[in-house]
């Protein structure tokens, strides 16, 4: 569960526990944000390895630029552990991509057009949601962000090795995913070195909202 | 500007400056920068061509985090600043930015000329349906039953609803965003960029802070079942009758701009004095 969900106090107490405006009026979908055609898989898989590994190095950029931006942010609220956890993230999403350029001997970064990436979601599988962050939150929620974008990689690379049409894709996809799920088991174990939070850990004696 | 010069290779990093965002974590604000800068670089105009204009509130510090020129200006006047800027310096591309506050209250009547005039610029509202900077109180597209202390039962008022007065006022181009989709907006922003005339871009951004309900916005946003039209009775429909989170380019015209003149890059002072003798 995400710290957004988690967070009590008074910062985790929606303003007015109301849908945004339009929203009443509509039903959220069975599988929501999700893009035009992400829901056949197949017929969107890469066809090609160099494809593939261009899409999976765009993933783990993604990944590495929120992870940034996450400790940047942290970092400007003096979250300065959670900031620190971030970075090292983004560092290890920056390797990843790394590993894939070396692995494909490729000099420079993949040219990928936004047309070519399918995700089954807004975003890349791997890059934790933008408004899952708050400036209270401790390494346990730094940690759970991780833990669901990898277990979401993995996912995505299973069943990317269902349905790729080549046998090359299917292959490189059964071994990315035997990386995520190594990945899910590190942040795991890395979980479990860090303090649960206290239930009332979003309690600030000085809020930024005065309105509740 | 920020002191960068431009890189060989445009990429969204040549557009970030050194400063770091002090929008509370977790906040769409983040996403919209990083799709201005996705935009720009798939553009390919360089930073000191690029002008970003703001007014006033949490979106509005978005010039200083960019490595562009940019002018952090009086609240509501981001627009008559960035067409008084695009008018004299035609060269440039122009970037206005805000929230729903600054252009369509204080700003409001700017928004309806800034439509009318069509200059060629692209102006993106970070939308959250609240003022955030003062910690909260409803804004022109705040739902009229928000309940809070500030507006116990709500204002009872109206919301606002930007996309079709844009339409109706004569933008050339008419698009909404989700800060969810930070690529989709990229690509949304630099179409918004490439249209000739005035692009009105409305990102649904949401503010944790003072409306962490806005978090349900990524359940409900969602591509628009058609693309844009140029008929903007189509438009005007389609924006009028959707359930608020198509995510598209809404409407894409033909108007012609507004006319400048690339001579006045060129033009001096005594120039414009000649101009305004009597």
């Amino acid at each position: 569960m995400s710290p957004a969900v988690k967070k009590r106090g008074r910062a985790a107490t929606p303003a007015a526990g109301k849908a945004p405006r339009a929203a009443s009026a509509t039903k959220p979908r069975p599988v929501p944000g999700r893009k035009a055609g992400a829901n056949e898989p197949a017929r969107h898989a890469p066809r090609t390895l160099t494809e593939f590994m261009a899409q999976a190095w765009a993933m783990e950029i993604e990944a590495a630029q929120r992870y940034t931006d996450f400790a940047d942010a942290m970092e400007t609220h003096n979250n300065l552990e959670v900031a620190a956890m971030f970075r090292t993230m983004a560092q290890y999403e920056a390797k990843h991509a790394e590993q894939i350029l070396a692995e494909m001997g490729w000099s420079e970064p993949p040219v990928v057009q936004r047309g070519d990436l399918r995700w089954p979601g807004f975003e890349a599988p791997e890059t934790a949601p933008i408004d899952e962050v708050h400036y209270l939150m401790q390494p346990w929620h730094a940690l759970q962000l991780a833990l669901a974008a990898e277990k979401a990689a993995e996912r995505f690379f299973r069943e990317l090795a269902r349905v790729a049409p080549s046998e090359s894709v299917r292959h490189a996809a059964k071994e990315l995913q035997a990386e995520e799920r190594e990945h899910v088991l590190l942040v795991k174990a890395w979980m479990k070195k860090v303090p649960k939070p206290d239930p009332d850990w979003a309690n600030d004696p000085d809020p930024a909202r005065y309105t509740d | 500007m920020n002191g960068i010069a431009s890189p060989a290779v445009l990429t969204p990093a040549s557009y970030k400056s050194a400063y770091k965002p002090i929008w509370c974590p977790g906040c769409g604000d983040f996403s919209v920068l990083s799709s201005v800068t996705k935009a720009l670089a798939k553009v390919g105009v360089p930073p000191q061509d690029v002008v970003v204009v703001s007014g006033i509130g949490c979106s509005s510090r978005i010039p200083a985090y960019t490595s562009c020129y940019g002018f952090h200006g009086v609240h509501g006047r981001a627009l008559a600043a960035g067409t008084g800027l695009k008018v004299a310096r035609p060269e440039l591309t122009v970037l206005v930015a805000g929230g729903d506050g600054d252009g369509y209250s204080i700003g409001g009547n700017h928004f309806l000329h800034a439509c009318r005039r069509n200059v060629d610029l692209t102006y993106i509202v970070m939308d959250n349906h609240v003022y955030g900077m003062t910690k909260g109180q409803a804004s022109p597209t705040t739902e009229p039953d928000w309940d809070n202390k500030l507006s116990p039962g709500g204002t009872g008022i109206r919301s606002f609803h930007p996309l079709v007065i844009a339409l109706a006022s004569g933008a050339n181009f008419v698009a909404r965003a989700f800060a969810g989709d930070p690529n989709g907006t990229a690509e949304i922003i630099a179409a918004g960029i490439r249209h000739p005339g005035f692009s009105f871009i409305e990102v649904l951004s949401p503010c944790v802070t003072f409306r962490p309900e806005q978090r349900l916005w990524k359940q409900h946003a969602h591509p628009a079942p058609v693309g844009p039209t140029d008929d903007p009775a189509r438009a005007a429909r389609r924006i009028m009758t959707d359930d608020g989170f198509n995510i598209g380019i809404l409407y894409a015209g033909d108007r012609t701009p507004y006319p400048t003149h690339p001579g006045n890059a060129k033009r001096t002072p005594a120039d414009l004095e000649t101009e305004f003798e009597l």
